[in-house]
């Protein structure tokens, strides 16, 4: 593999040109369009009948489509059935092959492989070596543990060294500890092999945590396509904001635009100035202004801010361990807000009901309207 | 026990199924061509006197020829049936399912009489190769109904995943899921040979000149003298099936343990 210059713009790897998929009457992706870049790690992200693995399966050509077109390394591929596409997958259900051995399984891809029988074995056991089962060749793969048999789908996927590797929700049959251990594993495999990987997942802190960029799905459509601090930072609409992690929506008002500036009265907080980049493309809804609990700060006595101010009364205290959550009524008002705050010596656990002052600052802001 | 009426019952029960089977070998064995007790001594004369009849090993090849032919060409429906009827919709599949499965509980009798019929209208000629027409009949539903559960627990994905891998839907089909369903298979093969060597009825009516094991047998008990051959016969028949059910366990259970699958119970 030859490193890629991250200065260039990586070449598309994966082109979605207004791709229709209808079930019956059932409208299941209603023109999707975007691009998938060479060696990224990309994320498909929704609730579940978002439409995110039908997209994923129109990849590996398990799903015909109904209108558009699906391009991989810019070939057209309507007429290229899914045996002939440089693509491989890992299931959800690891789809292992249960009579027979892991050595079996992982080079059963090879079968049309010209090469010697010796050195498909070599292939074999470097695919192993490369997931961490070496010498797992001759076990029986259907006594393996849930994580060894991931390991054998990501093996058995990578051998054909395919232009992009297809993920279903890979780590969703694991528990937590096994799945954030396998989530670090996947973006170091990524790196190494320098494959795209597409994966398909309804874990938002999964995909935020391993992906290059992220497709947020809702109803047949991409939502929005961005990289993860952009869509934590900046989400284009309410309903992604409201799916990704914990946003606080708070009415508001807009005052005016002057200079590429809009200025905007939010309930609780008051005026201030966003810039362009905070206001997304107005949705119809009515104006609310959305902020993330971290972006907000407690101020304990005697501290001073640079932030503006504004002063709540606490309603309730939630704690985390190593965080706590506070939900707080602001500047007299019923617009009530969550802000998190990290459990450091010096910093006591506040009691309902407790007048607090609150740092915020419009940059933190997003305007939804 | 809380209710001891139950178990008597059971006991009953069982009595009356199997002590009929064991008075097969015991008088087989018996030296009186008079079935009755008390036993009068042992021999093994029944046994030369069967081994000896001719009409007997024709009638038990003829039946071998149709079980094994049936067998086979229902296992081989059941197949696709099975195959279809899990995997893909397509209109009108309740229904074509449902026809399929109707002579489970259709008569014999009028299976019999209308392929007799059919057949004598159009003057095909009766012999074994029309007892295995009218066999595959009736077993079809029986081997659909075997291989559809087995079709059903695959999972669909593995197919996935061997297309996924570059294979085609023939050696799709014959690399992953001939051997995971092989247990429904064999189920299927045996329980078919089974059903057609018992048959009476279709064979007794299309078979022609030709004889089957099962008439033959029948017509053998009008001669009181012929009797204990017959038993001896029964006495052999007996120890194969329970052969012949000991090795399609043996690989059912071979089956699912080298898949790592549970065991879900009995032989059906």
């Amino acid at each position: 593999m030859t490193a890629v210059n991250p200065a260039l713009p990586k070449p598309t790897m994966i082109e979605f040109r207004d791709v229709h998929k209808y079930y019956g009457d059932y409208h299941a992706l209603r023109g999707i369009n975007g691009t998938i870049r060479a060696g990224e790690f990309f994320s498909l992200l929704g609730p579940s009948g978002c439409g995110k693995t039908t997209l994923l399966r129109t990849i590996a050509g398990f799903e015909g489509i109904d209108g558009g077109a699906v391009l991989i390394d810019g070939k057209d591929m309507a007429r290229v059935p899914a045996n002939k596409r440089p693509t491989n997958m890992v299931f959800q259900s690891y789809a292992i092959f249960p009579h027979m051995s892991v050595g079996e399984n992982v080079g059963f891809g090879l079968r049309r492989d010209p090469r010697s029988a010796s050195e498909k074995a070599r292939a074999v056991e470097e695919a192993l070596e490369m997931v961490g089962l070496k010498g797992y060749g001759n076990r029986a793969a259907h006594a393996l543990s849930g994580g060894q048999r991931q390991r054998v789908a990501l093996a058995r996927a990578l051998i054909l060294k395919p232009k992009v590797l297809l993920l279903d929700e890979p780590l969703s049959a694991l528990d937590k500890k096994m799945r954030e251990h396998m989530q670090v594993e996947l973006i170091k495999l990524q790196r190494q092999v320098g494959i795209t990987f597409v994966l398909v997942t309804h874990d938002q802190e999964e995909a935020l945590v391993m992906s290059d960029r992220i497709a947020v799905m809702f109803e047949g459509e991409i939502a929005q396509l961005a990289d993860p601090e952009t869509l934590y930072r900046r989400p284009n609409s309410k309903k992604v904001a409201d799916f990704i992690g914990t946003m606080n929506f708070i009415p508001a008002q807009v005052l005016g635009e002057t200079g590429g500036q809009i200025e905007i009265e939010a309930k609780g907080l008051g005026r201030a100035l966003l810039s362009a980049d905070q206001c997304p493309a107005g949705q119809g809804d009515s104006p609310m202004v959305g902020l993330r609990p971290e972006t907000l700060t407690l101020m304990y006595p005697g501290q001073t801010t640079t932030e503006r101010t504004v002063d709540g009364i606490i309603d309730e205290v939630i704690y985390f361990g190593d965080m706590t959550y506070y939900d707080v009524y602001l500047g007299g008002t019923d617009v009530e807000v969550r802000l998190s705050m990290r459990n450091t010596p010096g910093r006591p656990i506040l009691d309902v009901g407790s007048k607090v002052d609150v740092a915020w600052s419009p940059e933190a802001l997003v305007l939804f309207r | 026990m809380k209710a001891p009426g139950l178990r008597a019952y059971a006991i009953g029960y069982l009595i009356f199924l199997y002590a009929p089977i064991i008075l097969l070998p015991i008088f087989a064995f018996n030296d009186s061509r008079i079935i009755a007790f008390p036993l009068s001594g042992f021999t093994t004369n029944w046994f030369a006197e069967m081994w000896a009849d001719a009409q007997l090993w024709q009638a038990l090849r003829n039946s071998l020829v149709i079980s094994g032919s049936t067998a086979v060409i229902a296992t081989v429906l059941g197949v696709f049936g099975a195959r279809a009827s899990t995997r893909y919709s397509f209109p009108g599949k309740g229904g074509l399912v449902g026809l399929i499965m109707l002579p489970l509980v259709l008569p014999e009798m009028i299976v019999a009489m209308s392929l007799l019929v059919v057949l004598l209208a159009i003057s095909v000629p009766l012999s074994i190769f029309t007892v295995i027409l009218g066999h595959v009949l009736i077993t079809t539903p029986f081997a659909v109904a075997i291989l559809s559960s087995a079709f059903q627990s695959l999972d669909k994905s593995l197919e996935e995943a061997a297309y996924d891998l570059g294979e085609g839907p023939v050696s799709t089909f014959r690399l992953i899921i001939l051997p995971l369903v092989a247990p429904g298979i064999i189920s299927s093969l045996l329980i078919c040979f089974t059903i057609s060597l018992d048959e009476f009825i279709i064979a007794y009516f299309l078979a022609g000149a030709d004889t089957v094991l099962s008439s033959y047998i029948y017509s053998q008990f009008r001669f009181p003298a012929k009797v204990p051959a017959m038993l001896a016969l029964g006495t052999i028949l007996v120890l194969v099936s329970v052969l012949l059910l000991s090795i399609a366990e043996f690989f059912r259970r071979r089956g699912i343990a080298k898949t790592g699958g549970k065991d879900t119970g009995g032989f059906l």
